[in-house]
């Protein structure tokens, strides 16, 4: 594929994105704002964190179910470190952080060693770690500690009364981050790599093992971190808290324009489908009459339409591929 | 030809007694049976009654996976049929009811056979869209609401018993030997798994894969709404929320602890069922145990790892060089 066509489907996705903002301008006076901008930042701060991880899964191939459940096991475990046990916040934030990389990690190890499908390991990491957490505590338990309300105060002052929060400063630094590894390490390369194809990957000399238990350890550690942004957002624990996210996770990644079957993608796609699906939230609660169910169809309608579109491009791209290289038949 | 035995299912129907066994230990009244206004009672049953709905999505998920796919919206599409059936109970007759419930599931079944089939989607893929918006899709057929209904003929297909059994086992019951029949009673389990083995080599043997998968996706979609209908049917009301809620894991579970293998080429309908109902005992016996609610998740994924590393290729390896060579 060449460099424009490489680019077609973040593109498009960002044309959307922009066509669906002019739309709810058009519609709501009060719409087109940098105050409403930032609120879409931050009230998706945790999903954007969670899915910058899940493009990595998906480029390389798998899938992370439990991604989720570590969410909202990390908010539990905040909640009663904290509460309970008196750990200081900033310790607390940082055990967190470990426990969820060694889960992500053990779960990486687990697919690479035991040759297990990622789809049937991360479930039952899903079922471990939200049952973990159900075992830990069923009520929700409300975060006192000084440093969250000071983090809730804490925010960059923007012009038209906009606030840029915590919350929405750490998906940003996210973002950039997960764009930097993904795109200029040796790490993002092979990560790419492993997507396309895995044999060949290791048969270059990548350590392919090492690669796949990072990526998964990547991912559950930004999920810990995605927990504690939902804390410092809702200012407590709950073990019901981010149920299906990696449902909206993955719904973002594939509006994004990254292939679900691997070798391709990009963390800018990936923001932008978190915000497409924020802007769909936002339409909805700016509009009061619609119900929230029509979020989920229109985010299906949306999977359906950039999934559909990626099957006609990469037929297209094997199509005229075949034609240059003198036509191999069907 | 012949009804074929599953090559393996020892460890399967020993699980499941050890289970039932413990459940005993636990509670002894366990097995327990008495007929009551000509209907069985006791724990026994409500295991095979409350693992119905599982048992009968694992009927439709067992034949998906054994074609190395994976069927996500289940769990959504009974929410649909579910919404449906109920919203229509009240003022058409059964039949009218039942038709359009099913004719929701097999359209949704069908939807999905299509992106697999015929737009050569990914199944977790494909499935996850029916699965996102199937819920919303089923909160607007009920409005947002709890929908309730009277009507004893529905209820009947949730609640009634024929012959002392409870109607959920009944279902199950004909529905498997139904499945039984299609599948293993022609060729059409031998097509099924050969497509599952290498798609590629079964297509180029002439077997049509894309009618047969497109008829699996079909399969599973109706036995979604089955499932769907007999669980509105237990609460006499649809929650287009939490209906089949993560019963879609419950299903793939039942699949793969039956032994089907996710990589496709293999499958065992009974085993299929017979996992369905481990892990009904499994949640009963929480209960029964006075264990919070809550350990079943854990002990769930617990199952999970250990199934998944007994089919582990590399364990199997090991395995048969410790104990020499086992199916």
């Amino acid at each position: 594929m060449n460099a424009t066509s490489r680019l077609l489907p973040v593109a498009a996705t960002t044309a959307v994105f922009l066509i669906g903002f002019l739309i709810c301008s058009l519609t709501f006076p009060n719409f087109a704002s940098l105050r409403v901008v930032m609120n879409l930042f931050t009230d998706n701060a945790f999903l954007g964190i969670v899915a910058v991880g899940m493009t990595f899964v998906i480029i390389s191939g798998g899938i992370d179910l439990s991604v989720g459940s570590v969410i909202g096991f990390s908010t539990v475990f905040l909640a009663i470190a904290i509460e309970r046990w008196g750990v200081p916040p900033l310790a607390a934030f940082a055990l967190i952080l470990v426990i969820s990389a060694l889960f992500g990690a053990a779960m990486g190890a687990a697919i690479e060693y035991f040759e297990l499908p990622p789809f049937i390991v991360t479930l039952a990491g899903m079922f471990l770690a939200r049952g973990a957490s159900f075992l830990m505590s069923t009520e929700s338990i409300p975060i006192t500690a000084d440093l969250y309300s000071h983090l809730a105060e804490q925010a960059l002052r923007l012009p038209g009364g906009a606030r840029l929060t915590v919350p929405a400063m750490v998906m940003i630094l996210v973002v950039a981050g997960g764009m930097v590894l993904l795109h200029l390490t040796r790490f993002g390369a092979n990560v790419y790599a492993l997507g396309g194809s895995r044999v060949s990957t290791a048969l270059m000399g990548v350590n392919v093992t090492r690669t796949t238990v990072l990526i998964y350890t990547l991912s559950s550690a930004l999920a810990g971190l995605s927990g504690i942004v939902f804390s410092l957002y809702t200012s407590s624990g709950y073990s019901l808290s981010a149920v299906g996210v990696e449902l909206d996770a993955i719904a973002a990644v594939v509006i994004g324009g990254t292939l679900l079957s691997g070798g391709y993608g990009f963390v800018f796609g990936t923001f932008v489908g978190v915000l497409i699906q924020g802007l769909i939230q936002t339409y909805i609660s700016f509009d009061g009459s619609l119900s929230s169910w029509w979020a989920k169809i229109a985010t299906g309608l949306l999977l359906f339409a950039f999934i559909g579109f990626q099957q006609v491009t990469l037929g297209l791209a094997r199509r005229s591929r075949r034609h240059a290289t003198g036509g191999a038949h069907a | 030809m012949s009804l074929r035995l599953p090559r393996i299912g020892t460890s399967q129907v020993v699980a499941l007694l050890v289970i039932l066994a413990i459940n005993w230990v636990v509670s002894p009244q366990f097995f327990d049976i008495r007929l009551q206004d000509g209907r069985l009672f006791g724990s026994l049953i409500d295991v095979l009654n409350r693992g119905a709905p599982v048992a009968i999505l694992s009927l439709g998920m067992v034949l998906v996976i054994a074609m190395r796919g994976i069927d996500l919206s289940v769990g959504a599409v009974m929410a649909i049929c579910g919404a449906i059936a109920a919203s229509l109970a009240d003022s058409y007759p059964l039949p009218v009811v039942l038709a359009a419930a099913l004719g929701a599931g097999l359209a949704c079944g069908l939807w999905n056979g299509f992106l697999v089939a015929v737009l050569g989607i990914q199944p977790i893929v494909a499935t996850l869209i029916l699965m996102v918006a199937g819920r919303g899709i089923a909160q607007l057929i009920t409005e947002g609401r709890i929908v309730t209904f009277t009507s004893p003929e529905l209820a009947f297909l949730g609640g009634g018993s024929v012959l002392g059994l409870p109607t959920p086992i009944v279902i199950t019951l004909a529905l498997l030997a139904l499945t039984l029949l299609i599948v293993r009673g022609t060729a059409l389990g031998l097509l099924i798994e050969a497509t599952g083995g290498n798609a590629r080599a079964a297509a180029l043997a002439g077997v049509g894969t894309r009618l047969i998968t497109l008829a699996v996706y079909a399969w599973c979609g109706l036995c979604a709404a089955i499932a769907g209908i007999v669980a509105a049917a237990d609460i006499l009301g649809a929650d287009a929320n939490n209906a089949g809620l993560w019963l879609e894991l419950d299903a793939i579970l039942a699949v793969v602890i039956g032994g089907t293998s996710l990589f496709g080429g293999r499958f065992s309908l009974v085993l299929a069922v017979v996992g369905a109902l481990i892990i009904q005992a499994m949640n009963t016996g929480i209960l029964l145990s006075g264990f919070p609610p809550e350990t079943n998740l854990v002990v769930k994924a617990v199952v999970v790892l250990a199934v998944l590393l007994a089919q582990s290729p590399r364990l199997a390896g090991l395995g048969s060089n410790l104990f020499g060579r086992r199916a």
